[in-house]
């Protein structure tokens, strides 16, 4: 069976006043039908970068490279260029929320009035159904008094609404890919474990993809089937969350893992990973780690093992340089 | 009053709202007859969700938001500061002795100045140093404690990453030689790397400096990992109170005992134990009557829905305090 999606070897690159910069470097991921794919890491590591690449919504000084494809259901989005095929990738097969849902509303605009103009878009229907199918939407996603709201402002909502309804939103096109970038990261915990309960329903429903980018660990070991890691533009690990987070393999992974504070292992010391992320213009060569990785051997630490990644377990894999240098941590 | 540093007695702050200038006035209950004490040398832990009265009540300790009921008693080693009492002479002397360190590194410091000026900038403010050497002399011998090079003083913040800056931030609220510090959501904002970091440098500063934390956070897991005692806090009132570990692992409350639950775990095989609370936090305009926390509570008592019973702590184990209603 092809995939959903399928991410080949991507590099995103930033033409900017102070030089060139690599944002994601070689990424290969996939996203089956009703699969929740989390990617992980601290900011700056290319997350948001790589979704957006899906929706080709990568600003002007945006560059790929030739040998890259994303192929969302057989067609390579990254040939896209006339309107209409940007259409299926903006709100037609694909959706995407935030963090911020006011990014999501237009300030001035009612929320029923964005989500039928955003329906009549992507679908073949009139406007009475379009108003039908967003305030069976709104009801979907736990919002009572819908019809109320249909008719509202997005500031008028309260936070954890306001979220809902941007999920409505995404979802009343029924999008085949969801990408769902950090879309708990502001809300608190009662609220974000509402919303987490609220996606998993409605992927079982719809049966769609999704990615679901979060720098928490915990949140995707709550929704994930798979986890790519990702570390300066790089995909360092990925694989089942189960073998991801019991058994990860990489030195990033195992860092991230170590200083998060475990509710349930209070004795356990909070180990930051040493030194600072470097910047993206002076990305390392070879192993993208090496210059905060308490592991290194002489040639990892000098640039000279190239980053690839094998397969360790079925399915569980790992950058090679992790693997040779980071076999006794 | 010997080992605290701070009692909280019976404080309440409100808010005057008016929708329009029709409407009536109607009071915001932001904060409602607390009662704390914090022991000196204590990282004490405040937890709840967004609105539920953390930051005002942090504010009204620092003496930056007004005191509506009841006072706080700063107990210094020579004297008693009553923050409801205070000449000008006092709140100069109680500002250099607490401190606030800001939620988000970035917005909290100034572009236009230097690492060096914004940590020096408290030192002249209140004119604690008597020439530029000696305030030199302070800014550097804080800035090492924070783990910042004598180079990073001549820059400017935006060169700095997310835990530079909080670190400066950190430099910023102890170089006027506190005794007690209000950090709210100081680590929220940062990537779990850089929090570890941050958290272990405010422990090491704590025994190093002699420092008394309050610390507002809605991360539980963080705060249970930092705090030795934690009130966890909902719609203006603490339901409930203890030393940490007790807390954590012995909740009361059903709102702790909700709010634990949503914690996600970060084992894939355990999902969904959540307790889900039903909606939001109500606005502080109209507080339920009773238990504050009965509209959402997943399973409240008979006597619960009737709002009869009267809020109030009560201790049901040696420092462990749950709200009344809840345990009676
Ligand atoms: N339009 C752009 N021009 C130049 N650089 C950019 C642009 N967009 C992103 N970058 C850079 O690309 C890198 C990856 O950014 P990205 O936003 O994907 O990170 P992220 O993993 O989503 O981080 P966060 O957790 O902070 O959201 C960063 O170094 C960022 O500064
Ligand atoms: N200056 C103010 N004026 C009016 N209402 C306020 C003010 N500051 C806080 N509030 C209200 O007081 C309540 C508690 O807020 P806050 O202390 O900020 O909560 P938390 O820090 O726990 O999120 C909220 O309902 C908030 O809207
Ligand atoms: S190459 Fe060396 S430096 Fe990179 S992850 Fe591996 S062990 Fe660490
Ligand atoms: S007092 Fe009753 S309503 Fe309030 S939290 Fe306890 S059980 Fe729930
Ligand atoms: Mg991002
Ligand atoms: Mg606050």
């Amino acid at each position: 069976m092809s995939h959903l999606l399928e991410v080949k070897n991507l590099d995103v690159k930033f033409d900017t006043d102070e030089g060139r910069i690599t944002a994601v470097e070689n990424i290969s991921l996939s996203v089956d039908q009703g699969e929740v794919l989390g990617i992980v890491g601290e900011s700056g590591s290319g997350k948001s970068v790589t979704a957006k690449s899906i929706m080709k919504l990568n600003p002007g000084n945006t560059s790929y490279n030739e040998d890259a494809e994303i192929i969302l259901d057989n067609e390579n989005v990254l040939q896209f260029t006339s309107k209409q095929d940007l259409k299926k990738i903006r709100g037609g097969k694909v959706s995407m929320i935030f963090q911020e849902p006011m990014a999501s509303f237009a300030p001035a605009i009612k929320i029923g009035a964005q989500m039928v103009e955003q329906l009549l878009i992507h679908k073949n229907i009139n406007k009475e159904e379009a108003k039908s199918i967003s305030i069976n939407m709104l009801k979907r996603v736990g919002i009572a008094d819908a019809e109320k709201r249909f008719n509202q402002y997005a500031f008028e909502l309260s936070g954890g609404m306001r979220q809902r309804a941007m999920i409505a939103m995404a979802l009343s096109t029924m999008p085949k890919l969801l990408l769902a970038d950090e879309p708990t990261t502001a809300l608190d915990v009662t609220i974000q474990a509402q919303v987490i309960n609220l996606i998993k329903d409605i992927i079982k429903e719809y049966q769609m993809g999704v990615i679901f980018i979060t720098h928490d660990l915990g949140v995707i070991a709550q929704v994930a089937d798979h986890v790519a890691v990702m570390y300066l533009g790089s995909v360092v690990e990925k694989g089942p969350v189960n073998e991801i987070l019991k058994n990860p393999k990489h030195p990033y992974t195992k860092g991230l893992l170590q200083a998060l504070p475990d509710i349930n292992n209070l004795d356990a010391p909070l180990s930051p990973i040493p030194g600072n992320i470097p910047s993206p213009l002076d990305r390392p060569t070879g192993c993208v780690f090496r210059t905060r990785c308490p592991h290194h051997n002489t040639e990892g630490k000098d640039g000279k093992i190239e980053m690839k990644l094998i397969e360790v377990e079925p399915g569980h894999w790992v950058d090679q340089c992790g693997i040779k240098c980071g076999q006794n941590g | 009053m010997g080992d605290n540093l701070i009692s909280v007695n019976n404080v309440s702050v409100n808010f005057d709202y008016q929708e329009n200038f029709i409407s009536k006035k109607q009071k915001i209950h932001a904060v409602n007859n607390i009662n704390i004490k914090i022991k000196k040398g204590s990282f004490f832990g405040l937890v709840g969700e967004s609105g539920s009265g953390k930051t005002t009540l942090g504010r009204a300790i620092l003496g930056a938001n007004k005191i509506s009921s009841g006072n706080v008693i700063f107990h210094d080693d020579e004297r008693d500061y009553d923050l409801t009492d205070m000449n000008k002479q006092d709140l100069k002397e109680y500002r250099k002795k607490a401190q606030l360190i800001f939620q988000d590194p970035y917005a909290a410091l100034s572009p236009r100045m230097t690492v060096r000026d914004i940590i020096a900038e408290p030192l002249e403010v209140m004119r604690i140093t008597n020439s530029r050497q000696e305030t030199d002399e302070r800014v550097r011998d804080i800035a090492a404690k924070c783990r910042l090079n004598i180079e990073h003083l001549r820059r400017f913040p935006h060169a700095f990453s997310g835990g530079q800056r909080q670190r400066i931030s950190i430099a910023r609220a102890l170089v006027s030689n506190p005794k007690f510090i209000v950090a709210d959501e100081s680590v929220a904002a940062l990537d779990v790397s850089i929090q570890a970091d941050i958290l272990n440098l405010l422990k090491q500063l704590q025994t190093e400096l002699n420092l008394t934390y309050l610390f507002i956070s809605h991360d539980l897991s963080v705060v249970a990992h930092v705090c030795d005692v934690v009130a966890v806090m909902y719609l203006g009132h603490i339901v409930e109170m203890g030393p940490s570990r007790e807390l954590f692992k012995n909740p009361k409350h059903s709102y702790t005992k909700a709010l634990l639950s949503s914690i996600p775990s970060i084992d894939p095989e355990k999902r969904s134990e959540a307790i889900e609370l039903k909606g939001e936090i109500p606005s502080a305009l109209n507080p339920p009557p009773g238990c504050v926390f009965r509209t959402r509570c997943p399973n409240p008592g008979v006597d619960c829905k009737g709002g009869e019973i009267k809020m109030g702590l009560i201790e049901v184990e040696p420092g462990h305090w749950v709200d009344q209603c809840c345990v009676l």
